[in-house]
């Protein structure tokens, strides 16, 4: 095999096992309650325009 | 005290821009629209030719409406996710000063003939100076912000954004190497197939983290905001960032089918672009599938009508694009008009109709009212848009395919059976449809004009709280 051909190889399998680990991350138990945070931080504030919040409240 | 508001100074100049950006950048793609079908119309003056007014609409659709576009919008979200006021405001100043400036520059030199003859980056070196200082500066503010954030996270939509800025920043740093010669004039470092390479490797990263992971930023905040809901998953939002851009970068050589690039090349560009279609639809479906639970929300809200008609433009897009991408199948389509009709579905269909749809959504709040001045003005303009889009992509893939098939077809003896200009008489009918579509795409943004026109001076000038209490 040439050496283009060889390091093609390599990379191909580096990339895919880079992707499943990246799924496997995404999808362990342990990431679902930080992701669930981060998911409704759109969420987090009011903003409604017209509504101007006083300063003491 | 300045720490308890956001900075939406930089974010309503933005906004604004962007609409007058838009119906710039519009009418002339609907002038050379029409010059192709009466040549006339450039009325024998150089700066009007369609040779000079062609690259001055993909700059000004691309980097002075969806650039001004992303500006404002990323400013709006890292502030609002971060949960802090803007880094290095002076420097955000300057990057809505800078950046217009180049747009002017740009619509001074294209028509006056100055460009370096490279698609989408025909800007001479000193504008390519002032691009790059803007770019430094607008990474500066982004990063700054996220790093000052008051929030554990970093919001999915700030990943998109950072990805772009830094990838853009990339890009346009390598294909614009080149030799000046003089203020107006310079030559590339790269030549031949290698300069083509570059220059296509920019151009479809151009398009796939300008035009896509930077909207899909704005897609990622806007959808679930309009839909009052998060997005449908997290993780598949993780999942989609980082194939997206790992494949994106390799896609490139499709542009560069049946040339002297090498065939490896050419295969391992096709493949990319295939593979392409898996983080593009998980995305789509991602975007969509939020409003599982709210659908009737589409029936009422033309927002989220424009939001959700984008996402199903990037499906079919996507699609259309990993499609085109396989030899066979752009030894037909290169070159024809079809490739103008795959550029607009994803240019008018996804880019510009997330964008409409984000700015109804900023607007009424960046000036202190409720929402705009009026919703059946939004509705009107959802559906003439819509039409318009259907109009010009129908046309130009009828027009693309029977042109591809007329080049091609060839009698017994081996010569061709019709003359080019023969297959330009043939275009002459789906020229005019198109005209009509991209007439009634610019119609709707003057209806969008003026439905902002009223609901700014109706609005007033608001700075928006930052909330006081931190949930991590």
């Amino acid at each position: 095999m040439s050496m283009a051909g060889t390091i093609g190889a390599i990379v191909t399998v580096v990339f895919f096992v880079i992707f499943v680990a990246i799924v496997l991350w995404a999808w362990s138990g342990r990431r679902k309650k930080d992701f669930d945070a981060a998911a409704n931080l759109p969420f987090e504030e009011e903003d409604t325009p017209s509504r101007i919040p006083h300063k003491h409240d | 005290m300045e720490t308890t508001t956001y900075n939406y100074k930089v974010i309503r100049q933005f906004a604004i821009m962007t609409i007058v950006w838009g119906i710039v950048g519009m009418l002339v793609g609907v002038i050379i629209a029409s010059q192709l079908i009466w040549p006339e119309l450039n009325f024998g003056v150089p700066w009007l030719s369609y040779g000079r007014l062609r690259p001055l609409h993909t700059n000004a659709v691309i980097f002075a409406f969806g650039g001004t576009a992303l500006f404002a919008t990323s400013y709006y979200i890292v502030q609002r996710t971060c949960q802090v006021r803007l880094y290095a405001e002076k420097l955000a100043a300057f990057t809505f000063w800078g950046w217009q400036a180049v747009i002017v520059a740009a619509a001074i030199t294209l028509p006056l003939g100055y460009t370096t003859s490279h698609e989408y980056a025909e800007l001479e070196w000193p504008i390519d100076i002032l691009i790059t200082l803007v770019w430094v500066a607008y990474a500066v503010v982004f990063f700054g912000t996220i790093i000052k954030r008051r929030t554990k996270y970093i919001y999915v939509s700030n990943w998109f954004f950072g990805a772009y800025i830094l990838t853009i920043a990339i890009l346009h740093i390598v294909n614009s190497a080149e030799i000046p010669v003089s203020m107006t004039k310079s030559y590339y470092v790269y030549s031949g197939v290698q300069d083509a390479m570059v220059q296509w490797w920019y151009g479809h990263n151009a398009v796939g983290f300008f035009l896509t992971t930077a909207f899909l930023g704005m897609m990622y905040y806007f959808i679930p905001k309009q839909a009052g809901r998060p997005i449908f998953s997290y993780r598949l939002s993780v999942v989609h960032f980082w194939s997206l851009n790992f494949i994106y970068m390799w896609a490139g050589p499709h542009h560069l089918q049946y040339t002297v690039l090498p065939d490896w090349t050419q295969s391992l560009g096709m493949v990319f672009s295939l593979m392409l279609l898996a983080p593009s639809w998980g995305g789509m479906m991602n975007g969509i599938m939020t409003l599982s639970g709210a659908w009737h929300k589409l029936r009422t809200d033309p927002i989220l009508k424009f939001l959700v008609t984008a996402l199903s433009f990037y499906g079919m897009s996507t699609f259309e694009g990993p499609m085109m991408s396989i030899k066979t199948v752009n030894a037909l389509s290169h070159y024809t008009e079809w490739t103008i009709g795959h550029v607009h579905s994803g240019a008018l269909g996804w880019v510009a109709m997330i964008t409409i749809g984000s700015m109804y959504y900023l607007i009424p709040r960046l000036f202190g009212r409720e929402e705009m001045y009026s919703v059946k003005l939004i509705t009107l303009h959802f559906w003439v848009a819509t039409i318009g889009v259907v109009f010009y992509i129908a046309a130009m893939w009828i027009a693309g395919v029977a042109q591809g098939l007329m080049w091609r077809a060839s009698n017994p003896d081996g010569t061709l059976t019709y003359s080019f200009a023969q297959v330009l008489n043939a275009m002459y009918p789906f020229y005019t449809i198109r005209l009509l579509g991209g007439l009634m795409f610019f119609s709707g943004m003057l209806i969008m004009a003026y439905n902002v026109w009223r609901t700014v001076s109706a609005g007033r000038i608001v700075e928006a709280q930052i909330p006081q209490a931190v949930h991590a």
